[in-house]
C-alpha cells in the first residue's frame, strides 16, 4: 500500500462528509453501538462487582464449626489438625467456650439479661476461613464428617446467591458481547453499504481516473472508525452516569450493604480502553467488510 | 502507444466480440474508431482500460503489458489514459472546479499541484469563467468540455473518447472535435469512438472501421470507409 502523508487529512474530511451525508444511518449506527456497549459494559461491571464481593466474603466470611459438648478442652484442641487437613481450609482458630462467652457478654453488655451466664451453655468452636468461597458447600460437608464436630454454621445461601449472580452476569455478558458485536458490525456494514451505493458513481470515476483501491477505501474506513470511536466515548460517559446512579441507590439501601461496590473511577481506564477498542474494531471491521465488494470494478 | 496483436475476445455467454484484431496507435496520433452498435468498439475501450482481459492475443498500452498486468498496477495504467464518455459522468453535486480536484485527489495530487493544474486545463477547454458552476447549470457541450478537462487534468498520454458527441447538436459536436484536435496538437494521443460520419469526414485523420469484431478498414486519409446505416 502506497500512501502519502497529506492524504490522511483529506480522508478524514471525506469520512466526516460521509457521516453527515447519511446522517440518519450514521445516527442509527452510533445508537446501536452505544446500546451494545452499554449492555456489554453493564453486565461486565456487575460481574466485576460480584467478583469483588465474593473476594471480600472469602476474606471476611468464616465458617463456625462447633465441637461436640462431650469433648474436653484438650480433646477439642486436637481437632485443629483434622480441620487444617481439609483442602479448602485456609486457617482455623480455636475459641474455647469461656472465650466465646466473654465475646458474647461483650457484644450484649447493654443487656443485663445476658451477663453472668455460665460458659457451659456454649460450645468450644473453631472459626474457619476458606481459600475459595465457591467450594463452601463441599467444605462444610467435609468438616461435618470430622469426628468431634457436632455442627457447622455457614452463610451458604448468601454465598450461593453471589456466586449465581456472578456466574449469570458473566455468562450473559459473554453471550451478549458476541451477539451485540455481530449486530454492531452488521449495522456499520449496512451504513457503509448505503454510503458506497450512493457514491458508486464517484467510486467508478475514481477507479476510471486511476485511484488505487486503498485511496477509495480510506474515507469509508475513517467513517466507520469515527462512528465507532464516537459511539464508544458516548457510551463511556453514559455508563459512568448510570453506574454512579446505581451506586448512589445502593449506598442508600441497608439491604444492599452486603455488596462491595467499586468506584467507577477505579475501572474507568479499563472501561474506556475496552469501549474504544471495541468501537474501533466494530467500525473499521464493518466498513472493510462492505467496501471490499464495491472495489471489484 | 497502443498495440493489439491477434486479439480475440469472447464473453462468458459465448458471444465473440473481437476476432483477430491487429491495431497499432502511435504516440501523438489522432484516430477515429468507427462501426455500428455491437461491432466491438466498446470492447476495445474496455480492453484498453483493463476492465476486461483479452481471451487471446497480445495487448500493450502505454508501456503496460495487459496480458499479465497485476491488479495493483491497473490504477497506474489508467492514469496514463483519460477517458471521456457520451453521458459525461460528472459528479452533479460538485462544481466544475471540484470535479477537477476530485480527479486529481484520486491520484494523490497535492493542493499545490491542483492549484497549478486545474486553472490551466479549464482555460484550455474554455471554461475558466465557469469554475464555480454545477454541471446542471452548464449546456451539454460545456459539460462535455468539463469531462474532457477532467480526462486531461492528470496529464495522460492518451485520451479515449467514447461517443463524445453523441448527446450534442452538430455545432457543439464540432466544438468538441476541434478541442480534441487541439489537445492532440499539444502532444496527447487521441482515440475517438464515434458514429458521426459527417463529423469524421470534416477531419483528415486516420479512421479505423470495425464490424462484427473485425477491423474492416484502416485509412490515414480521414475517409469514413465504413457505411453505417444509423448515420
Amino acid at each position: 500500500m502506497k500512501m502519502k502523508k497529506y492524504n490522511f487529512g483529506y480522508f478524514f474530511k471525506e469520512g466526516i462528509r460521509g457521516i453527515f451525508l447519511h446522517g440518519l444511518m450514521s445516527s442509527a449506527a452510533v445508537c446501536s453501538i452505544v446500546a451494545c456497549l452499554l449492555i456489554m459494559g453493564s453486565f461486565t461491571l456487575v460481574a466485576v462487582n460480584m467478583n469483588a464481593t465474593l473476594s471480600k466474603m472469602e476474606q471476611e466470611n468464616e465458617i463456625i464449626a462447633y465441637v461436640d459438648e462431650s469433648l474436653t478442652l484438650d480433646q477439642a484442641k486436637t481437632l485443629e489438625a483434622n480441620l487444617k487437613a481439609v483442602p479448602n481450609v485456609l486457617s482455623c482458630t480455636f475459641v474455647s467456650r469461656d472465650d466465646a462467652m466473654k465475646d458474647f457478654a461483650a457484644e450484649k453488655q447493654e443487656n443485663s439479661l445476658f451477663q453472668n451466664l455460665p460458659s457451659k451453655i456454649l460450645r468450644h468452636r473453631y472459626h474457619i476461613r476458606m481459600k475459595n468461597i465457591e467450594q463452601m458447600n463441599a467444605t462444610v460437608s467435609q468438616i461435618k464428617q470430622i469426628k468431634g464436630i457436632s455442627s457447622v454454621s455457614a452463610l451458604l445461601d448468601i454465598s450461593k446467591g453471589f456466586i449465581t449472580v456472578r456466574n449469570i452476569a458473566g455468562g450473559v455478558a459473554v453471550i451478549l458481547i458476541v451477539v451485540l458485536l455481530v449486530i454492531s458490525v452488521f449495522i456499520i456494514s449496512n451504513t457503509t453499504r448505503m454510503a458506497t451505493f450512493s457514491r458508486r458513481e464517484e467510486i467508478a470515476i475514481m477507479k476510471m481516473v486511476g485511484a488505487t483501491n486503498w485511496f477509495i477505501r480510506w474515507p469509508f474506513i475513517y467513517e466507520g472508525l469515527i462512528l465507532g470511536v464516537f459511539a464508544a466515548i458516548v457510551a463511556f460517559f453514559l455508563q459512568w452516569g448510570i453506574y454512579d446512579a446505581i451506586v448512589a441507590a445502593i449506598s442508600r439501601s441497608d439491604t444492599m450493604s452486603l455488596f462491595v461496590v467499586l468506584p467507577f473511577q477505579h475501572m474507568a481506564l479499563s472501561v474506556v480502553e475496552i469501549f474504544i477498542a471495541t468501537g474501533f474494531l466494530v467500525g473499521v471491521g464493518g466498513s472493510m467488510m462492505t467496501i471490499r465488494k464495491f472495489l471489484r470494478v | 502507444m497502443v498495440r493489439l496483436i491477434g486479439v480475440h475476445k469472447s464473453y462468458e455467454n459465448g458471444a465473440r466480440a473481437l476476432v483477430d484484431v491487429n491495431l497499432r496507435i502511435d504516440d501523438g496520433e489522432f484516430v477515429f474508431l468507427v462501426g455500428p452498435s455491437g461491432s466491438g468498439k466498446s470492447t476495445i475501450i474496455k480492453l484498453l482500460t483493463a476492465e476486461i482481459a483479452p481471451t487471446e492475443g497480445r495487448l500493450m498500452v502505454n508501456g503496460y503489458n495487459l496480458n499479465n498486468i497485476h491488479m495493483s498496477q491497473i490504477p497506474y495504467l489508467r492514469r496514463t489514459l483519460g477517458v471521456v464518455f457520451q453521458d459525461f459522468r460528472l459528479i452533479d453535486k460538485k462544481t466544475v472546479y471540484d470535479n477537477m480536484t476530485f480527479a486529481m485527489r484520486a491520484v494523490g495530487a497535492t493542493t499545490g499541484e491542483i492549484k497549478k493544474r486545474v486553472p490551466y486545463v479549464l482555460e484550455l477547454v474554455g471554461l475558466d469563467k465557469k469554475t464555480r458552476r454545477l454541471p446542471h447549470e452548464l449546456s451539454g457541450g460545456e459539460q462535455q468540455r468539463v469531462a474532457i478537462a477532467r480526462a486531461l487534468v492528470n496529464n495522460p498520454s492518451m485520451i479515449v473518447a467514447d461517443e463524445p458527441t453523441g448527446n450534442l447538436d452538430p455545432a457543439r459536436s464540432l466544438e468538441i472535435m476541434l478541442l480534441l484536435e487541439r489537445i492532440n496538437a499539444l502532444g496527447t494521443t487521441v482515440l475517438v469512438v464515434t458514429h458521426e460520419k459527417g463529423l469524421v469526414n470534416r477531419f483528415s485523420k486516420r479512421v479505423v472501421a470495425i464490424e462484427s469484431g473485425r477491423i474492416v478498414s484502416d485509412g490515414m486519409d480521414g475517409y469514413y470507409g465504413y457505411e453505417d446505416e444509423e448515420v
